[in-house]
């Protein structure tokens, strides 16, 4: 285990984040000879989509399937070419001078980085329905978590609802891996494909376009698909049931877990705490970095690589860490020798080719991003959606101001969860757009340091001694 | 064709909208200026201390009128301001430190100040119970408290604008020249022009100064705070250190605000500051070893807002020394906060009467003339 008396107190290129973007970055810098560090806050590197790739205790590769373990190539690339990877090691801070303030273990250190790819990837959309908070609703992403890294299969009554290609692939490996789901709710929008169509052309071209088919098949062929335009969960003290909406009638199913997913978005909380400018995107409903060619971002030497800048997918993601990565070396080590970036580029629009119709195709219907009434939006603050609406109809212009008035996104969670419902919330009231509106100004750490690992933090004579009167 | 207005305030933090309030309540017709939205700077992101304890002889007088307002701050602006009183405590760390305290307890008595009152070992404790064994006593200040600094900055805010001042938000002023016995305020949304001015631009303050051949030496500080997540209540009044840099209070939600004066840099003209994590560690480790309760609480946020600090950290109130119908008031080094219900009602006096039963003597601009 690397620890942090490990660490220099510089690097050339800090990596954070051990995905699919940053393994591919960290391999290709360490190897043109670049010093190199990976930080990673999970016990093991691959990141959401390789989650557990050297630990997984499910060893049937057909449960999890090929695309997973093509992780592992990646992982193995990474630790042979010369870059330090620490695990455990959570990232709390950067600022635009490059300092990164990292944990390891209980201690905090301060690392000087030349050059900075923030590659932390992407989160679950809120998926704010009445009830969403209770006992036994959780998204579909922990419960892929839970699969990769320990091997856990739900039981009981299961039920998936939500929208998005990885509703389907978590449906087919839980399926694989022995559970039992009664029925998954589809809450796609049917305009949405009509709004798809356009797209579909360049989708038949794109590797997603055979893959998704062989998941939908396979998943439709043991589950029953209900289409649904209205979701709400139940429960006391825990889920009890469901209650949705279908081709205007209304219905009820007991249920024991409900597993929700509306896609995924970029999660922007350390390149926003860093300085990084971000726009919204109208295509993917979120907010993204302003990226050059290169991937370099508004503040010098930070890039942001793989769908922390743009949903695009984990293939995408390594292809998009690379692009990084030769920037960086470019920058740090002229003389090394780097794959040409055209040929890397040319790769990654093949990739995101299918891209257009899976955003088209996949966006979330408004009624499950713009939640009324007495359902939660801040889990941390317990924030209804009512007092959002109302605090914009009085004249609150943005959510930095709404967090002073409500506290919403001021719990520990620094708005991961309500984000972009209260951005969407402010534009749908005052009638403008998100992108006027804009996003939660976050604030470091971005995540939760305790007191004392703080306290750790080394601190010379001289420092000690500077600011005391 | 200029707006006109009886006085411009440039700037929308809680001093500006404090005094555009009360010119508003003297029947006066204020337009206030903010170059972005009023309390997004220091006024809104301070620590939020209601405090007059350890403060400078100079500004008790307006420290002690002030408290009167807070006193009865949601008659004034129709919102408590989630100010609540629970003290401010000086903890003593060491013997030679607390005879200190006791000798300027004594001065203020002499002077006829009684707001600050001497405590020992076993009344500290009571005060603070999870206090560290090491610190002899203090000093408290009972009226003392804390509020919501955003919250009491869009209070005095919202009460201006109903009371008949105007607050223009998201334009910042450009030029200032007189013409007769005008002000023409040149702002990014066009010219106002009124009789008198209010300088309370804060951090920017400086410029304004200078656009009227008034320069002054102005810092710009960034001091820092952070947040931690929801403790079980474990300490009441706001806590203060003299020696090391802390001041430490716990809000009724549980949270407790660390801050203190450690400094961020700050960017004034992006609105941005840089965070020291190696200070902000110092004051990890001052309250690891003062409070042992907190050492597994967890940090969630840190920030600072950017304001203006003078070379003798008292602030510039009162008329300019060069200019007629120009009013100062920034500068307040810090400890800002608590000032600005009683300052705004003190200038607003000022300015429509012509004089201030509050005395405000040290506390001009002339002290910072050249020669």
């Amino acid at each position: 285990m690397t620890g942090p008396s490990d660490l220099s107190s510089s690097y050339d290129l800090v990596v954070i984040g051990g995905g699919p973007a940053g393994l591919a970055a960290a391999a290709l810098a360490a190897r043109a000879g670049v010093s190199t560090v990976l930080f990673d806050e999970n016990p093991g590197i691959g990141g959401q989509i390789y989650r557990g790739i050297t630990s997984t205790p499910i060893k049937n590769r057909a449960v999890l399937g090929e695309d997973y373990w093509a992780g592992a190539s990646l992982a193995a690339e990474a630790k042979a070419s010369g870059a330090q990877i620490v695990t455990g090691a959570t990232v709390w801070s950067l600022d635009p001078s490059r300092q990164v303030g990292v944990s390891i273990g209980g201690e905090a250190r301060m690392i000087q980085a030349h050059r900075v790819i923030i590659a932390t990837g992407s989160l679950e959309r809120p998926f704010p329905i009445p009830g969403w908070t209770l006992p036994g609703v959780m998204t579909a992403g922990a419960a892929q978590t839970a699969l990769k890294a320990h091997g856990l299969v739900p039981e009981g009554r299961v039920l998936l609802a939500g929208s998005g290609p990885l509703l389907w692939l978590l449906a087919a490996q839980l399926l694989r891996a022995g559970t039992t789901i009664e029925t998954i709710l589809d809450t796609t929008p049917r305009s949405n494909w009509l709004r798809a169509l356009p797209h579909l052309a360049d989708f038949l071209l794109s590797p997603y376009w055979s893959k998704g088919l062989a998941l939908l098949r396979e998943v439709r062929a043991k589950v029953p698909v209900i289409p649904v335009q209205r979701l709400s969960a139940h429960g006391e003290g825990k889920l009890q049931h469901v209650e949705y909406q279908s081709a205007g009638k209304d219905y009820r199913r007991q249920a024991d877990m409900l597993f929700l997913h509306q896609g995924v978005v970029p999660n922007v909380n350390l390149a926003n705490a860093a300085g990084v400018a971000h726009r919204w995107s109208e295509r993917q409903l979120c907010f993204e970095p302003v990226l050059d060619v290169d991937s370099g971002s508004s503040v010098s030497g930070i890039s942001v690589a793989g769908d922390g800048a743009g949903i695009a997918g984990g293939t995408a993601a390594v292809e998009r860490g690379r692009i990084a990565a030769i920037a960086a070396v470019r920058a740090v080590k002229p003389s090394a020798s780097v794959p040409d970036p055209q040929s890397v580029r040319q790769r990654l629009q093949r990739e995101e080719l299918g891209r257009g119709f899976l955003d088209a195709l996949y966006r979330p219907a408004d009624m499950f991003r713009l939640p009324e009434g007495e359902t939660i939006v801040c889990r941390c603050e317990e924030v209804m959606a009512q007092q959002i609406h109302d605090m914009a109809a009085k004249g609150c212009e943005g959510p930095n101001q709404m967090k002073a008035f409500l506290r919403c996104g001021m719990g520990p969670c620094q708005g991961r969860l309500c984000g972009l419902t209260v951005t969407e919330l402010i534009a749908n009231e005052r009638h403008t757009r998100p992108a006027d509106v804009g996003y939660y100004r976050l604030r470091p750490p971005v995540k939760p340091i305790t007191l004392a690992e703080l306290a750790s933090l080394p601190i010379s004579e001289a420092e000690r001694k500077a600011v005391e009167r | 064709m200029a707006r006109t207005a009886d006085v411009v305030v440039i700037g929308g933090g809680l001093h500006g909208c404090s005094t555009a309030l009360h010119l508003a309540l003297r029947g006066l017709k204020p337009i206030l200026v903010e170059k972005d939205y009023a309390g997004r700077h220091a006024s809104g992101v301070n620590a939020g201390g209601v405090r007059q304890l350890a403060r400078d002889i100079a500004e008790i007088p307006l420290s002690i009128s002030s408290m009167t307002i807070w006193e009865h701050i949601e008659e004034l602006v129709g919102d408590d301001c989630g100010f609540a009183s629970h003290g401010t405590v000086l903890v003593a760390e060491s013997e030679a430190e607390f005879a200190d305290f006791r000798a300027r307890v004594d001065d203020l008595q002499l002077r006829g100040f009684t707001h600050e009152e001497l405590v020992d070992r076993t009344e500290l404790r009571r005060l603070v119970p999870a206090v560290s064994d090491h610190c002899p006593g203090g000093v408290v200040s009972r009226r003392d408290g804390a509020a919501d600094p955003f919250r009491t900055t869009q209070a005095f805010r919202r009460r201006a604008i109903e009371k008949g001042a105007e607050v223009i938000e998201g334009v910042t002023v450009t030029g200032l020249s007189r013409i007769g016995t005008q002000w023409r305020v040149e702002t990014s949304d066009g010219p106002i022009e009124a009789p008198k001015v209010v300088n309370a631009a804060g951090a920017w303050a400086d410029r304004i100064a200078s656009m009227l051949g008034e320069p002054v030496p102005l810092e710009v500080i960034a001091p820092m705070l952070m947040v931690t997540s929801r403790l079980p209540a474990f300490i009441e009044p706001v806590v203060i250190l003299r020696g090391r840099k802390l001041s430490f209070k716990q809000v009724g939600n549980g949270t407790v605000v660390i801050g203190g004066g450690h400094r961020a840099r700050p960017f004034r003209d992006q609105n941005r500051t840089v965070l020291d994590w190696q200070k902000l560690a110092v004051s990890a480790a001052t309250v690891w070893e003062l409070f042992p309760v907190m050492r597994e609480a967890t940090i969630v946020r840190a920030w600072a807002g950017i304001e203006a600090r003078m070379p003798d950290d008292l602030p510039v109130v009162g008329p300019s020394s060069t200019s007629e119908g120009i009013y100062h008031q920034f500068g307040f080094s810090a400890h800002g906060f608590q000032l600005g219900p009683g300052t705004g009602a003190m200038m607003a006096e000022l300015i429509a009467t012509g004089a201030t039963n509050v005395p405000i003597d040290g506390l001009g601009i002339e002290r910072f003339a050249a020669g």
